[in-house]
């Protein structure tokens, strides 16, 4: 599994009288291959998964993903780690489904047939192949959600970072989506409120106010949100 | 969510023709539109095009469904004619703009959009050299494309909420929460333009 290491950072937005500190001084070093997120709203845990790609650049300490620093490496980095966002509809950049599974190989050196074929396994792996020049608009929020997975997984990333990716579905999207993650051989940073989702994770911490409160199995991870939900 | 110009998959000549030869035909034919004024030119531009829809096998009700958004702006067009005297002037503009619009949903239905895409980046290719990059132009109009059904998505969304809150629409009330929210997708989309490598 790739090595993510988070060393002292901290992260505000803003400047002067509307800094805001989101992060305060988060250290961890992720080898896990499922590793959870759980915490309330505005507790920091987007910005923190953000930075896991550079999306955010911490304002203070480092990020670095197998060696690589966000900061400095920002390409290699997002070429290591894939990131699905809650809403499908911000992630799908393409007009029809096949064209934005396919925007992720461009300028990777690959023949015309070498994308169409990496291209139409993704589609059939998650079933939508039916689908492959539909627009994308025409989808259901499941299968949005799943071609966004698709477009992420066919660049063939090390570490899958996902955001919330079944908030915005109902159980049974939910539910497919969640299978679809469940197999991967990716390492896996999920952030959800659907906590049965961490179920056989190996690792899950709780983000608090800007720390991490908590960091442990699932299970007592878990008991220890809805105490501190409570 | 109506289909509205959008790429109709099929096997025949119009849909295996060259995106480049079909933009080109589009604009020639928007050109040499200028020069026709007189009803029966008109009528046979328009049974051209019709005629290219039963070649590329695309349904009437398809080609119905692309000309009706214009139905006010074109009817008062005719109107605007009729009233200065001039019937076949009525009938040549009101013919001509149908089947330019008839014509360019022919050629976006049949026509995939990343050779549409392909198609523009080759022809912005001399524009390199002034700065422009013909790649970028491409991605932008092939966004441009997409965030079409998303925006006409999140009107949707705005007029429901207002609705389920009883307020009446007045144009302000409509236009500002469409424009937070579509700058919100907007910035969503960027981040996730970054995240799948847009600046590979
Ligand atoms: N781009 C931004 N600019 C300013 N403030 C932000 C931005 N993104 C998030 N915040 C604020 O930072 C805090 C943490 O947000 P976030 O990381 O999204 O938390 P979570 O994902 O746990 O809900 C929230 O108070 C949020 O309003
Ligand atoms: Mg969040």
């Amino acid at each position: 599994m790739p090595v993510i290491d988070v060393d002292r950072v901290s992260h505000a937005y803003g400047e002067g009288s509307n800094r805001r500190v989101v992060l305060s001084d988060v250290s961890l070093r992720l080898t896990e291959q499922r590793i959870g997120i759980v915490g309330a709203n505005g507790s920091g845990k987007s910005t923190f998964v953000r930075m896991l790609n550079g999306l955010v650049l911490p304002t203070s300490g480092s990020v670095r993903v197998d060696g690589l620093d966000t900061r400095k490496s920002g390409r290699e980095v997002r070429r290591l780690v894939g990131f699905c966002f809650t809403d499908p509809d911000a992630q799908i950049v393409m007009p029809t489904v096949r064209e934005d599974v396919a925007f992720g190989l461009r300028r990777r050196g690959l023949s015309k047939d070498q994308v169409a074929a990496r291209v139409a396994g993704m589609l059939a792996t998650y079933g939508l192949e039916g689908h492959a020049d539909h627009p994308a608009h025409l989808l259901s929020g499941g299968q949005k959600q799943l071609l966004a997975l698709s477009s992420v997984l066919v660049t063939e990333p090390a570490v899958l970072v996902m955001d919330e990716p079944t908030t915005l579905l109902d159980l049974r999207n939910a539910a497919k989506v969640s299978g679809a993650v469940r197999d991967l051989p990716q390492q896996v940073v999920l952030v959800t409120h659907h906590l049965d989702l961490l179920d056989g994770f190996d690792r899950v911490l709780v983000f608090d106010e800007t720390r991490v409160v908590y960091d442990g199995t699932p299970a007592s991870a878990v008991a220890h949100y809805r105490e501190l939900m409570a | 969510m109506s289909v509205l110009g959008l790429y109709q998959p099929g096997g025949t000549v119009l849909h295996r023709a060259r995106a480049g030869t079909k933009l080109g035909v589009m604009l020639a034919a928007g050109v040499a539109s200028v020069l026709l004024d007189h009803w029966w030119q008109v009528l046979v531009a328009l049974g051209v095009v019709l005629g290219g829809y039963a070649v590329a096998r695309i349904p009437a009700r398809m080609a119905v469904l692309q000309v009706r958004p214009l139905v006010w702006m074109v009817g008062l067009i005719a109107l605007f004619h009729v009233l200065s005297g001039s019937w076949e002037r009525a009938f040549v503009v009101t013919g001509l703009i149908a089947t330019l619009v008839l014509l360019a949903a022919l050629v976006t239905m049949t026509t995939r959009t990343t050779d549409m895409v392909d198609a523009v980046v080759g022809l912005c290719r001399p524009l390199r050299r002034v700065g422009v990059d013909p790649e970028r132009v491409g991605l932008m109009l092939a966004l441009g494309i997409r965030s079409v059904p998303v925006v006409v998505g999140l009107a949707e969304e705005v007029r429901d909420a207002q609705r389920a809150r009883g307020l009446t629409a007045s144009p302000r009330a409509f236009a500002v929460p469409l424009i937070v929210r579509s700058l919100r997708h907007a910035d969503a989309l960027g981040d996730a333009l970054v995240a799948r490598g847009v600046d590979d």
